[in-house]
């Protein structure tokens, strides 16, 4: 009973899971690393899957959709960018603005370019890795291990690059300094001519276009089709898993993977429990709420991640 | 080579409501230790600033040993080799001493890593060079305010700075870090470095400074050389008038005991302990002073009396009934008022009115209330009568309170407070910030207190105001008391090692 | 510069500063009509559609209220706790639970006099939304943590719970289903009783021979819409109480400073906003069709944030901007039956979506204008 829901598919179902919501988490770090908050991703992801399959079925290649999606998610990063830090409005409502123009814009799209709120994604990427293996050619350890880490669709590779390469970025690099630096004291920074203002375009632009890759992953990769609302709050699940991560590259992207255990577990579940399909969709936000909690006390944000800079007048 | 290393000329500086520098003009000799004085709100922060390239000015020259240049960002300051040590240090708190000094000119390996290795071993070099000891290993929210001034001064020196612009660096010292920080000005002269040292504290210019430069109102009123002038005169230009230092004071006969604080010890948000076993009594009529550098405990202090945080051990009582653990309501309730010691902070509600202001922590109490309203007819004639008693200006009760001077805002506080006829009065930092006038009216203020009987606690970092107002003074470090001393001729540098913790 | 002079520079900054939602209007519906016009259709004819049909006459009128209603109510949530500095995103589960507490008030109670029915039923709406609203209050004074996710989180938790108890509540299958041995396809509730329900505007009105269309769902509720936005400005400005939760809003440090108790205030706050939003069940469930479905509801507590800052967080401002939201939904509405589909009515969820962003965008322009002005 056990083994028919803990076995290598179920990690690696996990690890396909978790990779939107650790794109996306990772968005958040660069973004609130540099002091922006951005509760936009949900509606970036949500945009971005959209127009990932839109993309896909007008080009005929996949992969021009996901370019499409990283590009329009940069674009809507910009837009928030522009409004909070140049006009240093407040970063919260620019962000549910971009989640409630996302809800429209999508549909809108949909009616205008499709006819219908329901697309089909016309092509979806190839699986790379290693053919996986019949049982008597190798035993189930090799097995197992080709299952859950070598036989993905090339996203999955490319975000656990993404990972690694954004965690040496922040940590190691001038760069990261200079992010971590303008989301802690952003007058420090300023002092020691670090534009504080490019820092946040960059960091807010990079956050759009992971959120980006997060909803072309979700649409052309795990749905294979669009539909309306279809990112399903990942994106403030994804805020919930950097904030539990605390604002580190590897601690999101740990927690990501937490939430696709949970939501993995809770499908195979369905199957062998007679539990209401709808409390299985609770899950993943009871799980995120878990997560916050316990995350309290322990966890430190950015200092000035939420408020605009502003140069202070003596 | 010029006569001056740095001509500023005609500088003018706007800002939303103030007019911070007007036709300002400062020069400086290369080598030269050079005090730049004044008042808060004098300009002194702002030229600054826009020698650091922080702010452009609206109108003026500046030159660099006779080269014009426009510093139109701090890039170009360092360029031409000018450091600033800010006021408020500019270090990043979680971030390591190796990573603050080399923010913005990061040495890298492969071309894509920070060479933390080779950062590090300069900064040693550096630091041996000059006399500091320092770990760049550790991270900025360890070390002391002493050790993070070391820092700035290393992340400046890093930068090849010829030029030192230190912004009121001896505020948050102990005398005896004074002192270190003085050698260490010493050493860097001599070395040929040119230092601007911008403070308001006139014994600190005449020890260390070659020139002063005076300023009030945003406009330089003169320039001296330190050996041919004195306290008096550069006190006179800084006010525009003679002051009166000492503010004098009336024996008055001490009573029974207001406040008692047994045992009382608690703990910060990171379950540190920042109070420990703190025994202190306030009787009628009698002004207790805390002194001690800021951050030994002070500000905890003053929340535990309020009720603002919880103790973990020990006792207080009012007039010797228990009023532990009662919320910060109850305890305005008893009658004990407060002088929050970060105005803009705790003291008053920015977008409120100066009448809601005026009512706030009583705005739930009749007369301020009928049932659930707010009875405005009543709080509009209070705030009228107030206004008038306490001369605060301008005289408009509906104005929203961020819209008044510093010292109109304090005015409101005090006002306020003292109205609720308070049997303990709590006063911190109740002259932070302020010009000279308004520092008289709440002085002034508490000595009234104090002679109606009032127990009143004074905490303060201005060791002058210390001094002057209090009849006994409990010593802060590290959150203990560690002496208190009855104000009769108290030594100035004992009381300075004490605020080091030598004497524990 | 002399004091008159300044005064009425004031005044002229003063005007400005509240008309910057009508500079977003404008500027939203320029955008608007860029949209319209790429689509290859004539911007000016559209909206001449779109208006004149939302309230060129009584039954325009009547919807254009019926749909500003609810918006009224989750504007005012929003707003009532951004007041208290909270930002109040789970309308939209607190609209679902609400609504839903309401009806199954509504078809369970079916014995009672209308007297107890109505205002029970209201109570349990608002009962409703105050407990969805509970949670993220508690967490959020007695913990710190963030309400924006959690209340998000139970936005979701809210879709799928009353999804599910609207399956277990479903209303039995009408008599022509029974008749064809069909089950009840449709997830919504029984209707609730007839002793629960608020009447039409349109009955009202006949009984005092005003004529208004019969079949216009304009209902009492947005009576009771409005006297919720008069108690909030009462509640805000004028009681103790709501000098406490603005001043919490404002300086939470100087509230406590001055004995405000900040998680209580934090709490009632919210389980106000949440009462607000829950309130949306006397419009839909008492006033409309009677019976719960999760699709009645669907965008109403987003919209109400957009509702909330139009309106400036001020409660007349709420409903203006509701009354404005109800126009563009019914006239885009309209617009795309009329336009036979060529128009989505989503095009009013962009241009929405649009003014928040013009809004906040000009108000920051403003206050620095001013800012500037004043230095000169």
């Amino acid at each position: 009973m056990f083994s028919s829901i803990i076995n290598p598919d179920f990690f690696a179902s996990a690890i396909r899971i978790a990779i939107p919501l650790a794109l996306a988490g990772l968005g958040g770090v660069y973004s609130e690393k540099s002091g922006v908050v951005n509760i936009g991703l949900e509606g970036i992801m949500l945009t971005t899957a959209f127009a990932a399959v839109a993309a896909t079925n007008f080009s005929g290649n996949v992969w021009i959709g996901i370019l499409i999606a990283a590009i329009v998610g940069m674009l809507l990063g910009l837009i928030h960018a522009i409004v909070t830090v140049s006009f240093k409005a407040n970063q919260i409502v620019s962000g549910v603005a971009i989640n409630l123009f996302a809800s429209g814009i999508t549909v809108f799209l949909s009616w205008l370019w499709f006819h219908e709120t329901q697309i089909m994604a016309l092509k979806s990427l190839p699986i790379w890795g290693f053919r996986v293996p019949a049982p008597e050619e190798a035993s189930s350890l090799i097995r197992g291990l080709i299952v859950v880490f070598a036989h993905h669709s090339p996203m999955v590779y490319i975000s656990f690059i993404i990972i690694v390469i954004s965690n040496i970025l922040i940590f190691r690099t001038p760069f990261g300094l200079r992010l971590r630096s303008v989301g802690e004291y952003p007058q420090a920074a300023d002092t020691l001519g670090v534009n504080v203002t490019k820092m946040r375009y960059i960091a807010v632009l990079i956050s759009g276009g992971l959120a980006g890759l997060a909803g072309s992953v979700l649409s052309i990769e795990q749905a294979h089709f669009f539909v309306k609302e279809m990112s399903g709050g990942r994106g403030f699940i994804a805020l919930a898993a950097m904030i539990f991560g605390k604002w580190t590259p590897f601690g999101t992207a740990a927690a990501a993977l937490l939430f696709g255990i949970g939501e993995a577990l809770a499908i195979r579940v369905q199957g062998v429990y007679t539990i209401p399909v709808q409390f299985i969709n609770m899950i993943p936000y009871l799980l995120a709420i878990l997560v916050l909690v316990g995350a309290i006390g322990r966890a430190t944000a950015p200092a000035t991640s939420g408020i605009p800079y502003e140069k202070e007048i003596s | 080579m010029a006569q001056y290393l740095i001509e500023m000329k005609d500088i003018s500086k706007t800002f939303p409501l103030v007019k911070a520098n007007d036709k300002v003009n400062l020069m400086v000799k290369k080598g030269e230790i050079h005090a730049l004085v004044g008042e808060n709100g004098a300009g002194k922060s702002t030229l600054m600033s826009i020698l650091y390239g922080l702010y452009q000015a609206d109108e003026g020259e500046i030159y660099i040993d006779g080269q014009k240049i426009v510093i139109s960002n701090p890039n170009i300051a360092i360029e031409n080799k000018i450091g600033m040590v800010h006021q408020h240090f500019m270090l990043v708190p979680p971030l390591t001493v190796v990573e603050n000094v080399i923010l913005g000119m990061e040495p890298r390996k492969n071309y894509f890593f920070i060479d933390l290795k080779k950062a590090a071993s300069d900064i040693k070099i550096l630091s041996e060079k000059y006399g500091f000891k320092i770990d760049p290993w550790t991270k900025i929210e360890d070390v002391s305010v002493g050790i993070q001034q070391r820092v700035e001064i290393i992340k400046v020196l890093y930068r090849g700075a010829e030029i030192l612009i230190l912004d009121e660096p001896t505020a948050v010292l102990t005398p005896q870090e004074v002192e270190e920080l003085f050698k260490i000005l010493k050493s860097l002269k001599r070395q040929g470095k040119t230092i601007i040292f911008i403070t308001h504290k006139l014994n600190e210019v005449m020890a260390i400074s070659d020139r002063v430069t005076v300023m009030r109102d945003g406009k330089v009123v003169g320039t001296k050389e330190t050996s041919q002038t004195n306290t008096s005169e550069i006190a006179t230009l800084m006010v525009g008038r003679e002051v009166l230092l000492i503010t004098s004071k009336e024996d008055q006969k001490i009573g029974k005991t207001v406040l008692r604080l047994e045992q009382v010890s608690a703990f910060n948000q990171h379950k540190y302990p920042v109070l420990k076993d703190i025994n202190l009594s306030v009787k009628e009529g009698q002004i207790i002073g805390i002194a001690g550098v800021e951050g030994n405990g002070q500000t905890e202090l003053v929340e535990v009396i309020t009720g603002l945080r919880s103790i973990s051990n020990g006792k207080i009582f009012l007039y010797e009934k228990d009023i532990t653990g009662l919320s910060t309501r109850k305890i305005r309730e008893l009658h004990i008022a407060h002088i929050p010691e970060d105005r803009r902070k705790r003291g008053f509600i920015a977008d409120y009115s100066v009448a809601e202001n005026l009512v706030l922590g009583s705005h739930y109490k009749p007369p301020f209330v009928k049932g659930s309203f707010i009875n405005f007819p009543e709080v509009n004639r209070y705030a009228d009568q107030l206004i008038k008693d306490y001369d605060i200006r301008p005289a408009v009760k509906e104005n929203l309170l961020k819209s008044l001077s510093g010292g109109n805002q304090q005015k409101v506080i005090v006002a306020r407070e003292l109205q609720r006829e308070p049997i303990l009065l709590i006063a911190a930092q109740p002259t932070r910030g302020l010009d000279v006038g308004s520092i008289e009216f709440v002085h002034k203020q508490i000595l009234k207190e104090r002679s109606k009987g009032i127990a009143i606690l004074l905490v303060s970092a201005e060791l002058d105001e210390i001094l002057s107002l209090s009849d006994e003074i409990a010593v802060m470090y590290e959150g203990r008391i560690i002496e208190t001393l009855i104000n009769k001729d108290v030594d100035k540098g004992k009381l300075g090692l004490l605020m080091t913790g030598v004497y524990k | 510069m002399d004091k008159e002079k300044l005064q009425k520079e004031n005044l002229f900054f003063s005007i400005i500063e509240k008309i910057t939602p009508i500079i977003a209007i404008i500027g939203a519906l320029f955008i608007g009509s860029i949209v319209i016009l790429l689509m290859g259709e004539d911007p000016i004819q559209v909206y001449k559609m779109m208006f004149g049909l939302a309230i060129g006459n009584r039954d325009g009128w009547g919807n254009v209220l019926f749909r500003a209603t609810p918006l009224i109510f989750t504007g005012l949530a929003v707003a009532f706790a951004f007041r208290c500095g909270l930002f109040n995103i789970g309308g939209e589960g607190q609209v679902y639970v609400g609504t839903f507490l309401a009806a199954f008030v509504g078809f369970t109670f079916t014995n009672l006099p209308a007297i107890l029915m109505i205002p029970l039923t209201i109570a349990a709406s608002a009962l409703g939304g105050a407990l969805w609203a509970a949670l993220p209050g508690f967490l959020k004074a007695k913990k710190g943590i963030h309400e924006v996710i959690i209340t998000i989180m139970m936005n979701w938790i809210a879709t799928s719970l009353t999804f599910y108890l609207a399956l277990l509540y479903k209303a039995p299958p009408t008599e022509e289903m029974r008749l064809a041995g069909l089950p009840q396809m449709i997830p919504h509730t029984s209707e609730i009783a007839e002793t629960a329900r608020l009447p039409r505007i349109a009955s009202l009105l006949s009984k005092i021979n005003i004529s208004f269309p019969s079949h216009n769902p304009l209902n009492v509720s947005f009576f009771i819409a409005v006297i919720a936005a008069i108690l909030v400005y009462y509640i805000l400005w004028k009681t103790s109480l709501g000098y406490e939760i603005r001043a919490v809003g404002y300086n939470s440090a100087a509230a406590e400073y001055a004995g405000i108790s900040i998680p209580k205030n934090i709490l009632l706050a919210m389980m106000i906003s949440g009462a607000l939003a829950g309130l949306v069940g006397t419009n839909e469930i008492m006033g409309y069709k009677f019976r719960w479905r999760q699709e009645l509801f669907l965008g109403l507590g987003f919209n109400g944030i957009a509702v909330a800052l139009l309106g400036k967080n001020h409660p007349l401002g709420v409903v203006l901007a509701a009354i404005l939201f109800g126009t563009l939904s019914y006239g885009g509405a309209l617009v795309n039956i009329f336009t036979a589909g060529k128009i989505p009515r989503e095009l009013i969820m962009v241009i929405q979506a649009v003014i928040v962003i013009l809004v906040v965008i000009s108000d920051e322009i403003i206050k620095r204008l001013i800012l500037r002005r004043k230095t000169e």
